[in-house]
């Protein structure tokens, strides 16, 4: 649904270069939601922005539903009528609401209608259906700023709906929010992209935004999407990074002679007594150092870090064991594990 | 001088004054108000940027407000006699003072809409909005309070200016004054003139400021309460309040109209 090719952003200031964007490779399949995640100054905002190309791209392609926005754009700063046209059709939701204060709730809902060219009857019929649709049918004639943070997204929300569009783009929707308010933000994206098949990209720097309602991700770096794929496979990738932010599991080693190792559940694995079994099978003592447990996209999930007694190469079998049962097996610190060893032959 | 001598006087003198600042503030604002837009969307990073246009409006406009007033009337003249058919009386003078006004305004204009939050912009273009539908449902009604406010400000300096125009023609108040009060030493009158005109001043700055304030309260949930109480209170003072904050583009026209 939106697929980005080698995007590039490059911003010059007085004669320095700054690259926000190096290369961009994005697929946003239809109907996933899509979460970019990244620390401030990553490049997330450049990248969304450029979706829509409220931020021209120096290089490189952006497809949305099969049009090639970037050769819509043409040549010149302003947006042309095709550009326009197809912006219309992606709605994009924003971290400060960026709500017209002149006017009432139902008011800026109907502004995106005006812009359609719709007549006064139907923009008053389709504000009240949004607005409806998003919980918030009683406040349409309230200003924005009667309104809590909450609800204000909401109406941005609705006002993001008007144009029946296929694809939502939402900038750290949840960000000004409080997590209460973040919580029910998010369900009613989840529920939208469920009832209308909305395609959903969102980027934020809040993991649990991710957890809570994401089938993919990807993780963004100095203008670069380091990792990406569905939060199944990213789990399942030894040493993600995304894994490790989405569930941070700490903990050290209690002694020189033992040997640490996270596991990662996920489905069906995630409900067998696999540690106890452990334990029972080889007779070890385990010592859990820490666990994250979660459920992603309506599954089970979960990373422990825990502890077995004695060296890694007394723990072979053990650690078979674990991935015979499905788990995911990392050991921490193998290298150093390693070095000991090497240390040792000599 | 008698009451029944000077009542005629002054209330010609009024009306002059009043026609003259009237007209004068709606040339004002129909020449500032696209030329304060353009300072703003051609700037750098504007929607319609654009080096040039934006160097020449800004020139124009400085040339316009360096200029003392007393020095543009006069340079003004022949342009006058152009364009009226002559240099003296109230009609003569909106001329100078509208041409005064627009890049006054327009610099007025030019701060109350770089005020909008850029925010908004870029969600209106997320909508498929172009440069009109930005300007026209985004910048200015977000920033109607200030260009109210502004409008005041330029009703009021043109209360000023209007007084000088008399002095060398241009009829009203300042005219009144200058004859009377100065050549003829005639101090009852000028003490009255300057009366009027500061209850002129007086009541266009109430009337403006609760217009801009009517407008800013939709945007500020906590100052409701009082306005409200603002509303009522003036209900009796000044009846035309309430339409003019309505439509805030007649406000600064009442006084002619």
């Amino acid at each position: 649904m939106i697929t980005t090719r080698g995007l590039t952003k490059v911003y010059r200031s007085r004669g320095r270069e700054i690259t926000a964007l190096d290369g961009v490779d994005l697929n946003v399949r239809a109907g996933e939601v899509y979460g970019v995640v990244g620390r401030s100054g990553a490049g997330k905002s450049t990248l969304i922005r450029c979706v829509n190309l409220l931020e021209r791209p120096s290089s490189g392609t952006v497809h949305v539903a099969g049009q090639d926005l970037t050769a819509l754009a043409g040549r010149g700063p302003r947006a042309g009528s095709a550009l326009r046209q197809a912006r219309s059709r992606i709605g994009m939701v924003f971290q400060h609401f960026n709500l017209l204060s002149s006017r009432t709730v139902q008011g800026n809902v109907e502004f995106p209608l005006e812009i359609l060219g719709l007549n006064g009857r139907e923009r008053s019929r389709k504000a009240l259906e949004l607005l409806d649709l998003v919980g918030l049918a009683d406040r349409a004639g309230a200003y924005p700023a009667r309104l809590s943070g909450g609800q204000k997204q909401r109406v941005g929300i609705a006002r993001a709906l008007a144009g029946d569009p296929q694809v939502l783009l939402s900038d750290e929707a949840t960000s000004a929010l409080d997590p209460e308010t973040t919580r029910s933000v998010l369900h009613l994206l989840r529920d939208l992209n469920r009832q209308l098949g909305l395609t959903v990209l969102l980027i934020t720097h809040e993991m649990d935004v991710v957890k809570t309602i994401c089938d993919s991700a990807a993780l963004m770096k100095g203008g670069r999407i380091t990792e990406s794929g569905s939060v199944a496979e990213l789990l399942a990738t030894p040493g993600s990074e995304l894994a490790h932010e989405l569930f941070p599991v700490g903990g050290e080693a209690s002694g020189p002679d033992r040997t640490v190792v996270d596991v990662t559940f996920q489905g069906e694995a995630a409900t067998r007594p696999v540690i106890s079994e452990l334990s029972r099978t080889y007779n070890i003592d385990i010592s859990i150092l820490g666990a994250a447990m979660d459920t992603v996209g309506g599954r089970q999930v979960g990373r422990m870090r825990i502890e077995l007694p004695g060296r890694f190469e007394e723990n072979v079998v053990p650690i078979g064991f674990l991935r015979e049962q499905g788990l995911q097996v990392d050991v921490a610190g193998a290298a150093a594990g390693a070095d000991i060893t090497e240390e040792g032959a000599k | 001088m008698t009451w029944s001598q000077m009542q005629p006087l002054l209330s010609d003198a009024c009306l002059d004054t009043l026609f003259m600042v009237g007209w004068s503030t709606l040339y004002a604002v129909l020449g500032g108000l696209p030329l304060g837009i353009l300072l703003v969307l051609t700037d750098r990073g504007g929607l319609l940027q654009n080096a040039l246009v934006a160097k020449v409006t800004g020139v124009i406009v400085n040339i316009g407000r360096s200029l003392p007033f007393f020095i543009l009337m006069i340079v003004l003249i022949p342009f006058c006699r152009f364009l009226i058919g002559t240099s003296i009386g109230p009609s003569a003078a909106v001329v100078p003072l509208a041409i005064g006004a627009i890049p006054f305004f327009a610099r007025l204009v030019e701060t109350a809409v770089r005020e909008v939050d850029h925010g908004l912009v870029e969600a209106a273009q997320s909508m498929g909005g172009g440069t009109w539908t930005t300007v026209f449902k985004v910048l200015l009604p977000q920033s109607l309070p200030s260009l109210v406010a502004g409008a005041t400000t330029t009703v009021i300096a043109l209360i000023g200016y209007s007084a000088m125009a008399g002095a060398i023609g241009g009829g009203g108040l300042g005219n009144l004054a200058y004859i009377y009060g100065y050549q003829r030493f005639e101090t009852t009158l000028m003490v009255i003139t300057v009366v009027l005109l500061i209850a002129i001043v007086t009541v266009v700055q109430l009337a403006g400021d609760l217009a801009a304030r009517r407008l800013a309260d939709r945007g500020h949930a906590g100052a409701a309460a009082p306005a409200r109480l603002l509303r009522s209170r003036s209900g009796g003072a000044a009846p035309d309040i309430a339409g003019t904050a309505g439509d805030p583009a007649a406000a600064p026209r009442t006084p002619g109209g």
